[in-house]
């Protein structure tokens, strides 16, 4: 089965999105393959979040289209998306806050086998969400706060959570939009080997500002700038870019 | 992971028993009660379940429904309008009609008002509900503002044989308690299914809930039927106790004491619905009584309405969080869980 399913999981192809006026995502084309981190980095408002929120459908484009998995994906709304398999993370955490820990991922597991008639079946007891839950909680290392209300936690620990909610929906395509931000060295280091560890099964898209994370973690790099592509290429090359320098790398 | 598969979590026992003892109470209390006790509990009984209906929105869904007596009203109305002018209707077809009018109404209601969210989404179905007074009130459908009598109430009976005479006040108690407590457990099976969870999961944040691939408007459209349902249940209960309906039944007032008996009693609690509807009525009959306020008795909305806002600015959880409340005051801090958690 897996051989039959193309490398390139999700494709984006000149995805525009016009707010009035003003243009916030231009043209932009991506692939997302299989075992890569593919980070999208940028200045604030460059229209890297728009572009998540293209991708994973929560918002339509002005033109452009979407490809999922081989499938023509650009007029199914998100919930569809991401039954599909695409998930996605948010930049503002976004947790079911009076929730346990293991709830949040719960939760997210019954979206793959909802039954939502069943209506004298116990969720609590549905062994296959309670799997796939456990299993998101133990891979991001999460297995010791499991009946933690999900509000309490640390701000690095909800990171992971996010992650975790993300993983237990069992997804082929991660958008992570900026899953280190505020996170100490500890935590970012943890962070980033989780991505490893995750990248052999998923394509991930990965939305960042910390670029020495970005240049550990990443197999290729698009810049962006006001809404447009300067360079989509591997880190290297990226980092030896006249143009990416100038607009935005700095010293790096 | 043993315990989270138990019969039932430590902390919802005294819950449980709470409830339990507040139904058997319910069930002693003919025992002792007179016509006037009766009367009056039944009704209240009655306001439980139209106070459960708008639960199921409110507390376990996050909608803010204001409009829930064009249900409760529908339901009441269908009653009048369905039986027989000068026989008994059978209550096997008439009870279903009923709430299959009010859940009707609701799926129109709601497939429309669901598209709006927050305050648009109260002021939408307020403006449905307004739809339903007037027609009810402005057309020959309706009977007016004098309202409607029923002539024969409904029978309970199978084949030829009759189960229980509804015009039996003491009978009726016991069919309305027989009711309020199947609503009661039906709700609290339904939330504690994937339903009721993913409702959860869309009151806690419905954009996460997209996200992981829940299409959240059949959900809600389908919470709205169910709570349409209920009401209509309470509405066909209240127009059988009375024997008239009248377009009140269908005013934003009754929306808003409805709403006001749910946040009371305590939001995201079965029982608060429950508590929230007897505290409310007990406040009524409290103020509005002539031994105690004389001549005052005639301004009973100021001293219940002064009450409402006391209680709702000192119980942020309402008379269910009573308790927990006292608890961290004497304790000093707060309990491990979070408000707005698992109920």
């Amino acid at each position: 089965m897996s051989e039959a399913q193309p490398d390139i999981l999700l494709k984006g192809r000149d995805i525009t999105r016009r707010w009035g006026g003003l243009v916030a995502v231009d043209g932009v084309s991506i692939d997302l393959l299989r075992g890569q981190v593919h980070a999208v980095i940028g200045t604030n408002g460059a229209g890297k979040s728009t572009l998540v929120n293209i991708l994973s459908g929560e918002i339509a484009p002005s033109s452009g289209s979407v490809e999922l998995l081989g499938r023509d994906v650009t007029a199914w709304s998100q919930p569809r998306r991401a039954q599909a398999g695409l998930g996605r993370s948010y930049q503002r955490t976004t947790l079911y806050h009076g929730f346990t820990v293991f709830e949040n991922c719960r939760l997210a597991a019954q979206a793959r086998h909802p039954r939502p008639w069943a209506w004298w079946e116990r969720a609590d007891r549905c062994a296959r969400s309670n799997d796939a839950a456990l299993a998101a909680v133990q891979r991001t290392g999460l297995f010791d706060v499991l009946d933690r209300t999900a509000g309490l936690l640390s701000h690095g620990q909800k990171r992971q959570l996010e992650i975790a909610m993300c993983l237990a929906t069992d997804p082929q395509v991660l958008l992570l939009d900026e899953p280190l931000a505020g996170m100490g060295a500890e935590e970012t280091d943890r962070m980033l080997a989780l991505l490893a560890d995750l990248k052999a099964g998923h394509a991930i898209l990965l939305v960042e500002h910390d670029m020495d994370a970005v240049f550990r973690i990443a197999d290729r790099i698009t810049v962006m700038v006001n809404g447009a592509v300067i360079a989509s290429d591997a880190p290297q090359a990226v980092r030896a870019s006249a143009e990416v320098q100038a607009a935005y790398l700095g010293g790096h | 992971m043993q315990a989270r598969a138990g019969l039932m979590n430590p902390e919802d026992r005294p819950r449980f028993f709470f409830t339990l003892a507040v139904f058997v109470a319910l069930a002693a209390y003919p025992l002792v009660a007179g016509q006037f006790g009766i009367d009056l509990v039944t009704k209240v009984m009655i306001y439980a379940i139209f106070a459960l209906s708008l639960e199921l929105l409110v507390g376990a869904t996050g909608l803010v429904c204001f409009g829930q007596a064009a249900l409760f009203g529908i339901g009441a109305y269908a009653v009048v309008k369905l039986s027989p002018e000068y026989e008994a209707a059978s209550v096997w077809w008439l009870l279903p009609a009923s709430v299959a009018s009010a859940a009707a109404y609701a799926l129109f209601m709601g497939s429309l008002s669901l598209r709006t969210r927050g305050v648009y989404f109260i002021m939408v179905t307020l403006a449905f509900a307004q739809m339903a007074y007037y027609v009810v009130h402005d057309t020959p459908l309706g009977g007016g503002t004098d309202g409607i009598y029923l002539n024969v109430k409904p029978s309970v009976a199978l084949g030829e044989r009759a189960l229980v005479s509804l015009d039996d006040p003491r009978a009726f108690y016991a069919v309305t308690l027989a009711a309020l407590v199947a609503v009661f457990v039906f709700l609290a099976v339904l939330l504690r299914s994937r339903f009721g969870r993913a409702l959860a999961g869309i009151k806690a944040n419905e954009q996460r809930m997209r996200a992981t691939g829940f299409a959240t408007y059949p959900y809600k459209l389908a919470a709205f039927v169910v709570s349409g349902a209920l009401a209509g249940l309470a509405g066909f209960l209240f127009a059988v106790k009375d024997s008239y309906v009248n377009p009140e039944l269908l005013s934003w007032h009754l929306s808003g004491s409805v709403l006001i008996m749910i946040i009371l009693g305590g939001l995201g609690h079965l029982r608060g619905a429950l508590i929230g509807a007897f505290a409310f009525a007990l406040l009524q009959e409290f103020f509005k009584s002539e031994a105690i306020w004389g001549a005052f008795a005639k301004h009973w909305h100021l001293g219940l309405g002064l009450t409402i806002i006391a209680c709702v600015a000192l119980l942020p959880h309402g008379l269910v969080g009573l308790p927990t409340q006292w608890r961290t005051r004497l304790t000093g801090r707060a309990s491990g869980n979070a408000p707005g958690g698992l109920r």
